[in-house]
């Protein structure tokens, strides 16, 4: 039951976009934020729109699949979407009640709507093309430089894959401690919410108690199999730069310099 | 043949929760020559992990000495040449294995030593060929049998080429046939390869074709020798509360119960031969 959870979103299929580098998405990610927040009219979201879907085309990415991810923030959206509709003042087209619908609110909502849309959707799209892995080393490049002033890039980068290296181990152990603690009468399910809280406790402690013995055993394998921080490591799999990566960092860059021409 | 470890007068004494003194290994001497494949017995708490640990100078010794290749566990300066040449795979497959990827954690070990990238890449080939896992090298290690797994954390070591592949009871946690995955192939790495084992298990049954047998009790070494001598001295082994191996078994109650069979008969077929031979 609980080892149908996937983190993360990956989809994996070969395209020329989870080709990338990614440290190249990581950027073109930033860049691609910074475009959508500099969008003054709908003239500019016309390129990011565009920009979008020809990414989208391009990395065989299933549409639905991608609006399926929307769904957990449709509140957000909706929310977002009914507060500047109401709290913007101007010209007033429509009263409900004590509230006022002004004809600049109802431009606001769609204007923020469609950002919000288009970051949720060029985020994903991250997550989506790039697997976890990848994604660690993409950020323990970039955080490369930082190193010089003290920021443990090797360190968080190993932390996050011995984390995502050990989420289904300890899934499947959540599993088999809750069905051991139901055989002997736990009940996890009914009750009110502090019952249900309460109840979790016979279930985290072992876990927990085991995590720790794991992280002990994990060291000393780690130890023995002369591991000694970032320094001096190499990997197997260098991050290298093709012609694609600066394909992409172009057309991204040129998505920046589009909207904020477009501004003046 | 040269000595690839050379354990003596190796003492350990470490303090227990209760802050009480507690001396795990009492004055052990071993030497093991490259190339042999030797299997410690022993009880839980017998002191066999304990020894396994200084091998690898995960422990340094309270008193004596250990050497692996010539060199010296208690000095820093030696401690990765150490553990590259003497490798060791632990109990839980679960918990040695780092990436999540197979071959991303073969790699782990030869990147720890920095090895060039190309370099890495042959190495891990190889040590997947070498366990027959090369199909898998791209599955998430959690979709992986425990036989498979203790596989991919035995190539994670030979990928680093040691010499020794020191084993901590490697198929205490495995059914049957990942046991016999696992032992098929550190017999193999021996034989084919000439890599040192050492392997360390409480299955009797996996020490019969070692070259030699040692048995630990409360920390001393009790028993030495080829597994045949060893198994023979069944009642000696009885009386520390271990087993021999079953078809052992079996031949000292046909000898008890008067009948003609030799009593160091340690596999099937030889008792099969010797039973074909009576009737």
């Amino acid at each position: 039951m609980l080892r149908d959870i996937t983190i993360g979103q990956y989809y994996p299929v070969d395209s020329i976009i989870h080709r990338l580098d990614p440290r190249v998405k990581i950027v073109a990610t930033f860049v691609y934020i910074t475009a959508l927040f500099l969008v003054k009219n709908f003239v500019a979201y016309g390129y990011v729109l565009l920009f979008l879907t020809v990414s989208v085309l391009l990395s065989k990415v299933p549409f639905p699949f991608m609006v399926r991810g929307l769904k957990p923030l449709f509140l957000i959206i909706i929310l977002t979407f009914g507060i500047n509709i109401f709290m913007t003042k101007g010209e007033i087209i429509y009263q409900l009640g004590p509230l006022d619908v002004t004809k600049e609110g109802v431009i606001q909502a769609v204007f923020m709507g469609i950002r919000l849309i288009l970051l949720i959707i060029g985020t994903s799209m991250l997550t989506l093309t790039t697997s976890p892995i990848q994604l660690t080393d993409g950020i323990e490049k970039l955080l490369d430089p930082l190193k010089r002033f003290g920021v443990p890039a090797h360190e968080l980068a190993m932390m996050m894959t011995i984390a995502l290296r050990f989420i289904p181990t300890l899934l499947e152990e959540t599993d088999k401690i809750m069905k051991a603690q139901m055989a002997r009468g736990a009940d996890f399910e009914s009750g009110n919410i502090i019952n249900r809280a309460k109840s979790l406790v016979p279930l985290l402690v072992p876990l927990f108690i085991s995590a720790f013995r794991r992280a002990d055993e994990l060291a000393m394998a780690m130890e023995a199999r002369c591991y000694r921080g970032g320094e001096n490591r190499t990997r197997m799999k260098e991050l290298s730069f093709h012609g694609r990566d600066m394909a992409a960092f172009l057309l991204v860059t040129v998505l920046l310099v589009a909207v904020v021409i477009d501004r003046f | 043949m040269e000595n690839i470890i050379e354990i003596k007068d190796l003492v350990y004494v470490y303090k227990s929760e209760e802050n009480e003194k507690v001396t795990a290994l009492k004055k052990i001497s071993l030497s093991i020559r490259q190339g042999e494949f030797v299997v410690v017995i022993g009880h839980n708490g017998s002191g066999k992990s304990t020894m396994a640990k200084h091998i690898n100078a995960l422990l340094l010794p309270s008193g004596g000495k250990v050497y692996v290749s010539g060199l010296d566990t208690a000095d820093e300066k030696n401690v990765w040449d150490i553990r590259q040449t003497a490798g060791m795979v632990f109990q839980n497959p679960d918990n040695q294995i780092v990436a999540t990827v197979v071959e991303e954690d073969i790699a782990f070990g030869p990147e720890n030593l920095g090895i060039p990238p190309k370099e890495i890449r042959i190495r891990v080939d190889e040590a997947l060929r070498s366990v027959g896992m090369t199909e898998h090298r791209k599955k998430g290690p959690h979709l992986l049998s425990g036989g498979q797994k203790q596989r991919i954390a035995i190539a994670g070591i030979i990928a680093m080429r040691p010499k020794c592949i020191i084993l901590d009871e490697p198929t205490a946690m495995l059914d049957p046939s990942g046991r016999r995955e696992v032992m098929d192939t550190i017999q193999r790495l021996n034989r084919e390869e000439g890599i040192t084992i050492v392997h360390i298990t409480h299955f009797m049954d996996e020490a019969v074709n070692a070259d030699r047998v040692i048995v630990m009790e409360n920390g001393n070494i009790v028993l030495e020798g080829k597994p045949r001598e060893v198994f023979t001295q069944v009642d000696t082994l009885k009386k520390l509360g271990l087993d021999v191996p079953q078809v052992t078994e079996l031949a000292h109650q046909l000898i008890k119960s008067g009948l003609n069979v030799p009593g160091d008969i340690l596999t099937v077929d030889e008792m099969v031969i010797h039973l074909c031979q009576l009737l």
